[in-house]
């Protein structure tokens, strides 16, 4: 399948994989972050269950500590 | 556009800042002096001696609460702002009563997890207001590594998205106060496109 992960097209083997699965293979080891899946926001407790398809936008944010 | 055209555009907004540090208290000047009409600000932390570094304070100011000095700084600068202040700690309860009404939210808490926790408030309880944070401004140089960055119609985040506070890398004057009024600088353009 391929998405937009950042405005960027990337491509997996798989047909779909969770959100989780993605930042996995893609070695996303950042813990602290903001993920929006085609708009909608995905809370951490949902990295397993939310599924990303072909033509999906994933959007992926780093949050650093200061202000 | 003439600035007394944009001074009188900008007042019938209100925004609400999420924490009057260094973003906050900077980017809550900066929108003032544009004129905008109300400001929501929240906070539960005093002026100390170390915030100077960065934060709109005074030494004189030092153990005030920063709502209550930020209040008397934006007095002091453009008395047509009403500023309505908030000395409480958020959480995922009192940021939809606080922000109520707010055209636009900037984020600008200390802390990674409470970022996280106001983000995922707003974006989901408050659905259409947009949110504009702000990630990565620790240390010195590297200015260009700073950008505003739109994620959708109502997320945007302002910094480097890297450089995390510690103690060999502070948080200090400029990069904080460039991150600060580039929130500012996105709050003014959303605002100067709504009718």
């Amino acid at each position: 399948m391929k998405i937009l992960l950042n405005n960027r097209e990337e491509e997996f083997i798989e047909e779909s994989i969770s959100v989780n699965e993605m930042l996995i293979q893609k070695k996303f080891s950042f813990k602290m972050r903001i993920i929006k899946l085609n708009g909608t926001l995905i809370s951490k407790e949902k990295y397993d269950i939310t599924i990303i398809h072909d033509g999906d936008d994933v959007q992926m944010l780093y949050l650093m500590s200061g202000g | 556009m003439r600035f007394s055209e944009i001074k009188t555009h900008l007042s019938k907004f209100r925004v609400g800042i999420a924490g009057a540090g260094g973003l906050g208290s900077n980017c809550a000047v900066a929108l003032a002096r544009c004129g905008v009409g109300t400001l929501v600000i929240a906070d539960f932390d005093v002026i100390e001696e170390p915030n100077l570094n960065r934060q709109y304070y005074f030494t004189n100011q030092i153990g005030l609460m920063k709502t209550v000095a930020l209040k008397e700084n934006i007095a002091h600068i453009n008395h047509d702002v009403n500023v309505i202040i908030h000395q409480k700690k958020l959480d995922r309860i009192n940021i939809t009563e606080i922000f109520s009404g707010c055209n636009i939210i900037v984020e600008a808490l200390d802390s990674a997890v409470m970022k996280e926790m106001l983000i995922e408030t707003v974006q989901t309880k408050m659905a259409g207001i947009p949110l504009v944070v702000g990630s990565g401004m620790a240390g010195w140089g590297k200015t260009n590594d700073i950008i505003s960055r739109k994620i959708d119609d109502t997320l945007f985040v302002c910094g480097d998205e890297y450089s995390e506070v510690s103690d060999n890398l502070p948080p200090i004057a400029p990069r904080v106060a460039i991150v600060a009024n580039m929130q500012a600088n996105v709050v003014i353009e959303l605002l100067m496109n709504t009718k």
